[in-house]
């Protein structure tokens, strides 16, 4: 029987010649992000009676959780994290501004195909799109990283989701992911690793894929892999900062679980209030009216989301008592929202363009709802409470129909409606 | 062995109802934090709790994002153990590194209810409750090694002493 990528890649990882799944082992990691929670791990770190972090070039701190600052805890959060990585000699720091720590990586070439990416943030799991077995880890952990840039990992049991024929227009990898979500449940692929194939996948770019892998954490799995490619490698040519080499399942490998979609026959997927798994297709909320719509975030603020959305918004107004905010995912997709006449075609329709961070994602600021509002957004979580208030609701969506809701003021089918440009 | 008072609660418990986001990177001490634990799942929990209690639930508890405060806090609130159905693997991790004791019954928690009395003994491996006991696998040596080492920071302390 052959092998999956998780049981290879952590069997490159920890020198053994193959592992078990279930068998527990001992690895260094490649590269480790940290972001606005390095100032509490910093704290944890000097628990430890270490002066210095071990392999200050493995990690990668990115501000973007709570930027730029809007308290004065949050400054100082900040400020303390500018003196430790000074202190410390670590020179993968992106500052308040530069992106959001899962464009960023990815962005800067640390994410590579067959290399170990461990973040304490829950969607590290995003850099499978590169062919990464990257995953979450948590504050202490990262700590400990810092001392001694060892960590054990047990070896996941894999699914492998198949995805044939092709994504109809204006269908993303957003319904997609929400669809298998919806079907298998938040705990669907609890402690296993993810590998996404077929045509589908193989069709996708690799902004499209990132959605994919990014979500992966939703169904509850550790990592969310897709096989890289031409795409991959034409990507990182100019990105990558070491070399790497690809890690591909074997054809016979193991898997606990294969699923199978059609992608030919999805429609625009919804999930409801307050779980990623509520999914429904965008049919059965149509009409709900809405206060707020978010287009950004890790999950979807990449130029091929803002560019779809862009179509249903260019020409348009966005409607009267909705408030639309655009957060792009980094100051290079930004530039190129810019260069490519997107940012205008925002603000002409009345949505507001914040610097790229993860804005009212987790409900710290910029954006966050009061009880009793409705937000529609492109976000991975629409947890209760998550975006502020207990009593609010997110809905989640991909870009186009976010885009069209802000239009028409209420949850939109975006097959329904005109696109932008007088259509 | 622990025995505790149960706090009961169902499926897919995630971080942000156990600490809600808006705290996340706002400093606090663990008994601070310990203030805000469950807000928004169950406002009584936090006014309520006393040491030893323990929380039962269903599912994948903890799902979500990798805080590790929800764990924190939790375990500051004086909680003995969340037994659970499952666990998300980061909460799972972050329990464990907290010393925080995690017990997956994977059977079903569906038995035990509010304010029910509920024994852990780890040794045997059994939650006993009502007379019967459920049977529960044992953590791997290398995380019952954190555990017991009262979580990640002593255990990792200890280790770079001895090298």
């Amino acid at each position: 029987m052959g092998l999956t990528f998780a049981q290879k890649v952590l069997a490159k990882k920890a020198g053994l010649s193959s592992v078990a799944v279930g068998q527990i082992v001992d690895v260094e990691p490649d590269y480790c992000l940290s972001h606005d929670n390095t100032a509490a791990i910093a704290k944890t770190f000097a628990k430890f009676g270490v002066e210095k972090v071990k392999n200050p070039e493995r990690f990668v701190i990115v501000l973007d959780h709570t930027v730029p600052a809007s308290t004065e805890e949050y400054a100082k959060g900040h400020k303390e994290i500018r003196e430790f990585v000074a202190k410390q000699g670590i020179q993968a720091f992106y500052d308040v501004g530069v992106g959001i720590c899962h464009q960023v990586l990815p962005e800067m070439g640390f994410a590579l195909p067959g290399s170990l990416v461990l973040g304490s943030d829950s969607h590290t799991t995003a850099y499978g799109a590169l062919g990464a077995f990257s995953a979450g880890v948590g504050r202490s952990e990262m700590a400990a990283l810092y001392a001694t840039s060892r960590i054990w990992l047990k070896t996941p049991a894999s699914f492998k989701i198949e995805v044939r024929g092709k994504l109809k227009e204006p269908v993303t990898s957003k319904d997609l992911v929400l669809k298998i979500i919806g079907d298998i449940g938040a705990d669907g692929a609890l402690y296993k690793s993810v590998e996404y194939a077929g045509e589908a996948i193989e069709a996708m770019s690799l902004s499209s894929r990132l959605v994919l892998s990014n979500m992966a954490v939703e169904m509850g799995a550790k990592n969310g892999y897709c096989a890289p490619d031409k795409k991959t490698f034409a990507f990182l040519e100019h990105r990558a900062v070491a070399e790497y080499t690809p890690i591909y399942p074997d054809s016979d490998a193991e898997y606990e679980r294969v699923l199978t979609y059609d992608a030919s026959k999805l429609g625009p997927q919804v999930a409801k209030p307050h779980t990623v798994d509520n999914v429904a297709p965008v049919e059965e909320v149509e009409g709900t009216k809405i206060g707020q719509a978010l287009l950004g975030t890790c999950t979807n603020g990449r130029l091929e989301d803002l560019r779809l959305a862009a179509r249903y918004l260019e020409g348009k107004k966005i409607a009267k008592g909705v408030r639309m905010i655009v957060l792009p995912a980094s100051q290079e997709v930004l530039l190129e929202a810019l260069r490519g006449g997107l940012i205008e075609i925002f603000v002409r329709a009345g949505a507001m363009v914040l610097n790229p961070g993860c804005g009212p994602c987790l409900g710290a600021h910029q954006g966050v709802l009061a009880a009793g509002e409705v937000c529609i957004s492109t976000a991975n979580r629409n947890f209760q409470g998550r975006m502020g208030s207990s009593e609010a609701a997110t809905y989640l969506a991909s870009p186009a129909t976010v885009a069209a809701s802000a239009v028409a003021g209420v949850i939109t089918d975006p097959r329904k409606v005109g696109r932008g440009g007088g259509a | 062995m622990i025995d505790g008072k149960v706090w009961k609660y169902g499926d897919d418990v995630n971080t942000d109802v156990i600490f809600a986001g808006k705290y996340t990177y706002k400093p606090m001490t663990p008994a601070e934090m310990a203030e805000h634990a469950l807000e928004d799942l169950d406002p009584t929990f936090a006014k309520t709790v006393k040491p030893g209690d323990i929380i039962v639930a269903g599912a994948n508890f903890g799902c979500g994002s990798s805080r590790e405060q929800a764990a924190t806090c939790i375990k500051a609130s004086g909680v003995a153990a969340v037994i659970a159905v499952s666990f998300s693997r980061l909460f799972f991790r972050n329990a464990i590194n907290e010393g925080l004791p995690v017990v997956e019954l994977a059977g079903g928690t569906t038995m035990i209810g509010k304010d029910d009395q509920v024994k852990i003994d780890f040794e045997k491996g059994v939650v006993i409750h009502n007379g019967k006991e459920y049977r529960f696998p044992a953590l791997p040596k290398e995380v019952l090694a954190i555990l017991n080492d009262g979580g990640l920071i002593p255990h990792v302390k200890k280790a770079l002493l001895k090298a």
